[in-house]
């Protein structure tokens, strides 16, 4: 009974950590499905998370906030799409280039703002935070294990943008798949050439991709500062978007395996911290190091064609010139 | 674009970047301005931060040292097409096989023990960018996504050799021993010293001279070899370099191996020369400002020893900026960075494009008369 609650509290975990990882992974596969590699992923969730922390923290408002978090992304991939192209800059350093500077940038303004040694203020207030929505009669199921707790830790007790994260798998892969704007977004990321040929702005497709992936990095870094933690500290994001990119690389770019493979990301991340000390049989205690950095080596075996095959967008990272 | 416009070369060389980098430092005096500080008192006193004492410059050197190694490490797999954002990695391995040696052979003479730290740091940095090209070269997994995995899996690896195997026992952070003395790259104060020089004490030490020396092996390799050549034919148009009789996957895995050797060279620096110890996170981002120097000296060794220079003064004026203006702390030194590589490295086509149409004008007008 007590390894059954232990493993359904590592799911419950496992399904906090994988929704920012699964938001960005969705934002990537919207902006690489449309030729233009994502880089940018940490710092436009960087960026969100501060902006999101401190409107929070000046308005009272989580909403806010959330509004704060999207427009800051927003402009963060606008910024990037500007270099990229507007100007057919080098797609991985201007992704690298905003995530620096967004680094710098959080703690900078959250000390002159704030003069908090580069964090902003604890979103204690009430509607400051995203908090977790308890679904009817999800205490008394407790009582019930097998079905009820599962119930009351696994459906019931997460906060909106959990559930929003999950329902965007279902609607990005039906906006890709089945709309109109997927079939292009697709296309202009394979045969941006044949796009161009069929009179469809192959920038303005671009631009449009790199805005929703904005909008979603935006939830993702909202989610960690006012809703997973309760303001934004120094790099929150730890690498969550380089992760996020391994996960959608794992996915093969495509909506529902991206799930899986954030699930699965999230699922290590939330055992290495329960076995975290421990001694296991056999093979003793494993270091928490290994367990952390096992995502990054799966996604190399997949690039190397070593586990599955994982193939690009044709014609992504090239800056597209049209033909005069 | 017209193939007829054209930026002269020393435009395209010095005037370009020169543009991007005031532009870059323009944004950033904004953000300074919007933090409550005068611009102009922040630019002078990183200014004289940096250049302006014997100190100053010494630390300028010292940061300069680990990008001009990084930077290298970067442009050489620039040359050869390849995208190495792998450097941070490759620094941070190469700087456990430099510490190994230390550690080992640290009460050893220096002629020894030094030599083969150097080697020891080249050899685990290139080890660690041999994957990735292989990978790249065998398999076509994008090296991009590859090398940035292998930071990921360099940290995780360091920190478990740190917390587990390396710590010096009975203390609580994670670092080994101190060196013995003659692993210790010796400090260009000290050795000034020797000849009756004062100059301020810095970290500053001979691993400045070691990443000289290596600028310019490698300006001799990539333009006056024939190794060189393929590479760089190879890096311009690989088809071309296919017909020529060049192969493809040795280019890359030699590339890589190249720049993680240069990359691994970071340790001599900051370990040797500076920390005496190894240490989590010693590289700093150095790997990251490789690519912005590399881009902003335009991948030519004398461009990236200016560029490490500018970014080493960026660095030590930064800290003296944080050090005196209350509300500024180091962040903003990473927000310049960022700003410099933002402009220097992804928005060059914004002014290429106005600055080519300047000259169209002034050649017009030299024409008509």
């Amino acid at each position: 009974m007590e390894t059954y609650t232990l493993i359904v509290l590592l799911l419950a975990a496992t399904i906090r950590v994988a929704t920012p990882l699964l938001l960005a992974a969705l934002a990537g596969m919207f902006s690489e499905r449309s030729g233009v590699i994502d880089l940018g992923l940490e710092g436009k969730m960087l960026g969100a998370a501060f902006a999101s922390a401190a409107v929070s923290a000046i308005s009272g408002s989580a909403w806010l906030g959330l509004g704060a978090g999207i427009a800051t992304a927003v402009l963060l991939a606008l910024v990037i799409g500007f270099a990229c192209i507007t100007h057919r800059g080098n797609q991985v350093v201007a992704g690298t280039a905003v995530t620096i500077m967004v680094v710098g940038l959080g703690p900078t303004l959250a000390l002159a703002w704030f003069n908090l040694g580069g964090h902003t203020p604890q979103l204690d207030g009430p509607g400051q935070r995203f908090v977790g929505l308890v679904w009817p009669w999800a205490q008394p199921a407790r009582e019930h294990p097998l079905p009820g707790l599962l119930y009351a830790e696994l459906l019931s007790g997460h906060n909106l943008i959990v559930y929003l994260a999950a329902a965007l798998v279902p609607l990005s892969a039906w906006v890709l798949y089945r709309t109109r704007f997927g079939l292009r977004l697709r296309a202009v990321g394979e045969n941006p050439h044949a796009v161009e040929t069929a009179g469809i702005s192959v920038n303005a497709l671009r631009y449009r991709a790199l805005i929703i992936s904005g909008v979603l990095c935006g939830i993702a870094g909202t989610y960690l500062s006012t809703a997973a933690s309760s303001g934004f500290v120094r790099d929150m994001t730890a690498g969550k978007g380089y992760l996020a990119l391994a996960a959608l690389i794992f996915g093969k770019w495509r909506p529902w395996p991206t799930l899986g493979a954030c699930l699965l990301f999230a699922f290590t991340d939330a055992l290495a911290v329960r076995l975290q000390g421990v001694a296991l049989p056999v093979v003793g205690v494993i270091p928490v190091q290994f367990i952390l950095a096992l995502p990054y080596v799966l996604t190399v075996l997949l690039l190397a064609g070593f586990v599955g095959r994982a193939v690009a967008p044709h014609a992504i990272g090239v800056p597209y010139a049209k033909e005069k | 674009m017209s193939a007829a416009a054209k930026l002269p070369r020393w435009a395209e060389l010095v005037l370009l970047p020169l543009v991007n980098l005031t532009v870059a430092l323009l944004l950033s005096g904004l953000i300074v301005l919007l933090l409550g500080e005068s611009p102009w008192t922040a630019f002078k006193l990183m200014l004289s931060g940096s250049l302006g004492s014997q100190e100053g410059i010494g630390y300028t050197l010292y940061y300069a040292t680990n990008f001009v190694f990084t930077g290298l490490a970067v442009a050489v797999a620039f040359h050869a097409g390849l995208f190495n954002i792998g450097a941070e990695g490759q620094a941070y391995v190469g700087g456990l096989g430099t510490g190994l040696v230390a550690l080992w052979l640290g009460n050893a003479p220096a002629l020894v023990v030094l030599p083969l730290a150097i080697l020891a740091g080249a050899l685990f940095g290139a080890a660690w960018a041999f994957l990735p090209a292989w990978l790249q070269a065998r398999r076509g997994s994008h090296i991009v996504i590859t090398t940035i995995m292998f930071n990921f899996i360099a940290a995780a690896l360091m920190t478990y050799l740190l917390v587990n195997v390396l710590i010096k026992p009975g203390q609580q952070s994670p670092e080994t021993r101190e060196f013995g003395a003659n692993a210790f790259m010796p400090a260009v104060h000290e050795l000034l010293a020797k000849i009756g020089v004062t100059f301020a004490g810095t970290p500053f030490n001979l691993a400045f001279g070691l990443a000289l020396i290596a600028a310019a092996l490698v300006w001799v390799f990539i333009w006056h070899t024939r190794w060189g050549f393929a590479l760089r034919v190879s890096g311009e148009n690989a088809t071309a370099a296919v017909y020529a009789g060049i192969v493809p996957s040795k280019i890359i895995v030699g590339a890589m191996l190249l720049s993680g050797a240069l990359a691994g060279c970071l340790g001599l620096n900051e370990l040797l020369g500076a920390q005496h110890r190894i240490l989590i996170d010693f590289t700093g981002g150095a790997g990251f400002v490789g690519i912005a120097v590399s881009l902003m000296g335009r991948n030519h060794p004398v461009g990236i020893v200016v560029a490490a220079i500018l970014f080493g003064a960026l660095y030590q004026g930064g800290s003296q900026l944080a050090f005196d203006l209350p509300k500024i702390n180091r962040d903003m030194v990473v927000v310049i960075q960022g700003l410099v590589i933002l402009l220097c490295g992804a928005m060059e086509n914004v002014f290429r494009a106005p600055l080519t149409k300047v000259f169209v004008i002034f050649r017009r007008e030299s024409a008509a008369k």
